[in-house]
């Protein structure tokens, strides 16, 4: 008997412990804490889990002895239902009741001192915090990033990528320009929402280097799914060099296929919503495509960014991602081919 | 007796469903949208029904614009009326620097190939030409919410809020006016 169970039991073991194994790493995950606040979170969702589990156990175990109790007795000769308890069982009885329900209290009230305190440090020493100051603002279906600076000639203007230095806390504030939106990056942080009109506030802070990908978290619309980020955590000499390129204007191109690209783009309808600045090119309806070579996806971290991608986005977005703003574009392959060789000087 | 209840319960039933189905198949049409359309030909289409001048513009127009019938398509226009900064000379339909398009007065037409035309081709006196700066889907998705402003379309697919504080009533709302023609303001 005992051997069937365990036989049934061990691939539902395997297969929990491969969840786990597997759930905790990654580069989207709560379980893979990077940050601070993300480590709270982290320490409370264990609690939870451990405690949750134990409750599970112990439940399950009870439930067992209740239905074990209960066949024994229907066994037995006599049928009819205990309505005159004894004294004693019934003490026995309302015991178990009250300490039960004692238990449950205390663990929720457990719950919610930790969930409290944890609540409390992702939100305290926010005023202190006042090492990078990045605005995101919530597009249906992007980020735009937007470095502030007191200096006004050193703010500038990306998409879908967040650069932050190892150990510095980043404050973002969070706006967003048509639906609600809310910005969630698990390995550094928990949800924030966008709301359009308001501005939110938070800051987190990498212990690591590393990439983590960040997510959309609130439905907001047809390409909610992919609308993902990602933040960039590394060293400060190299988020400085990172910074000192991103001020510069775009490049101008010097090949001639590139220089026709420039021109197809100033002439046509790219420059109705996309900005690059050191040129004519101004709009905010898109990403601000300045820097376009230097990141890492496209699409809102859709697609890595190659030259394969970025012309098939070009031609026909919509194949991709279907409802997305950016309409389809009849180029020639000639043209197509210019067009992204400029976007391929704009590191 | 209890055959014949049944049987008029059964018609009951019978016609509140086909009602249903109708209404809910108008309304599918309403939010019809299509999100794989074939990439727009490489030059906007060459039509000028009316001229650049005022006058003689009245030309009417077989061509009607299918995106009028869909909710989306208007919205999607009343958007780009104020990422394109049409806003900008037409001050949300009031008029400013360019004219109202809210009024019943119309100085070069107001059939959809006359709007469309005007955003392709520009106008006298300020209105730019958009010929291959906006695609023409997204040239008929503003024709059609220019024509909503006026209470040209449907009731059902013109847009019925706005996002910020509107000097008018929503789109939906505003009662029709019956296009006139009209010279350009001096």
């Amino acid at each position: 008997m005992r051997s069937k169970y365990s036989q049934l039991l061990s691939p539902g073991i395997a297969a929990l412990a491969a969840l786990t194994s597997t759930a905790c790493s990654g580069v989207q995950s709560a379980l893979d804490p990077a940050g601070p606040q993300a480590h709270n979170i982290s320490r409370l969702w264990w609690l939870m889990f451990y405690v949750c589990t134990a409750v599970f156990i112990a439940v399950t175990i009870v439930l067992g002895l209740a239905i074990n109790r209960s066949r024994k007795i229907s066994g037995a000769e006599d049928l009819a239902p205990e309505l005159e308890m004894p004294p004693e069982a019934e003490t026995r009885r309302r015991n178990i009741v009250a300490a039960a329900t004692a238990f449950t209290v205390v663990t929720l009230f457990v719950f919610l001192v930790a969930s409290f305190f944890v609540g409390r440090g992702m939100s305290a020493e926010l005023s202190a915090k006042q090492g990078v100051v990045v605005e995101v603002t919530g597009h249906q279906w992007w980020w735009e990033v937007r470095y502030l600076n007191d200096d006004a000639s050193s703010i500038f203007t990306t998409a879908n990528e967040i650069h932050i230095p190892v150990g510095t806390p980043v404050t973002l504030t969070l706006k967003a320009s048509d639906v609600i939106h809310s910005f969630w990056v698990p390995n550094l942080h928990g949800k924030t929402d966008a709301i359009p009109g308001k501005v939110a506030t938070m800051w987190f802070q990498a212990d690591r280097p590393g990439t983590y990908r960040g997510q959309c978290a609130e439905y907001c619309g047809l390409q909610h799914a992919h609308m993902g980020l990602i933040v960039i955590a590394e060293s400060r000499e190299q988020f400085n060099s990172w910074i000192t390129s991103q001020t510069q204007p775009a490049i101008q191109p010097s090949s001639a296929t590139a220089a026709r690209g420039q021109q197809i783009f100033m002439s046509g309808t790219c420059n109705m919503c996309h900005a690059i600045s050191g040129t004519e090119a101004g709009s905010n309806i898109g990403p601000n495509l300045t820097h376009i070579a230097s990141r890492q996806t496209i699409g809102a971290a859709t697609m890595t960014n190659l030259g394969d991608h970025l012309s098939q986005w070009i031609a026909d977005s919509q194949k991709i991602k279907p409802g997305n703003r950016m309409p389809p574009h009849n180029l020639s392959p000639e043209d197509l081919q210019a067009v992204i060789d400029y976007m391929q000087t704009l590191k | 007796m209890l055959r014949k209840v049944f049987r008029l319960k059964l018609l009951c039933v019978v016609n509140v469903a086909a009602i249903v189905c109708a209404l809910m198949s108008v309304s599918c049409q309403r939010e019809k949208r299509v999100f794989e359309s074939s990439p727009p030909p490489a030059q906007s289409s060459q039509v000028t029904l009316s001229q650049i001048r005022p006058g003689a513009q009245t030309a009417a127009s077989p061509a009607s614009n299918d995106a009028e019938n869909h909710a989306y398509d208007v919205n999607e226009g009343k958007r780009l009326f104020t990422q394109y900064n049409c806003s900008g000379c037409h001050a949300n339909g009031g008029g400013g620097i360019g004219p109202a398009l809210m009024d019943e007065k119309w100085i070069y037409g107001s059939e959809p190939v006359n709007i469309y035309s005007t955003i392709i081709e520009g106008r006298p006196n300020g209105m730019p030409s958009f010929r291959n700066k906006v695609p023409d889907s997204q040239v008929w998705q503003l024709a059609a919410y220019v024509r909503s402003m006026s209470g040209q379309l449907r009731k059902d697919v013109s847009p019925n809020r706005s996002d910020d504080m509107m000097p008018h009533k929503s789109e939906q709302a505003s009662e029709r006016k019956t296009p006139q023609n009209s010279s350009p303001p001096q």
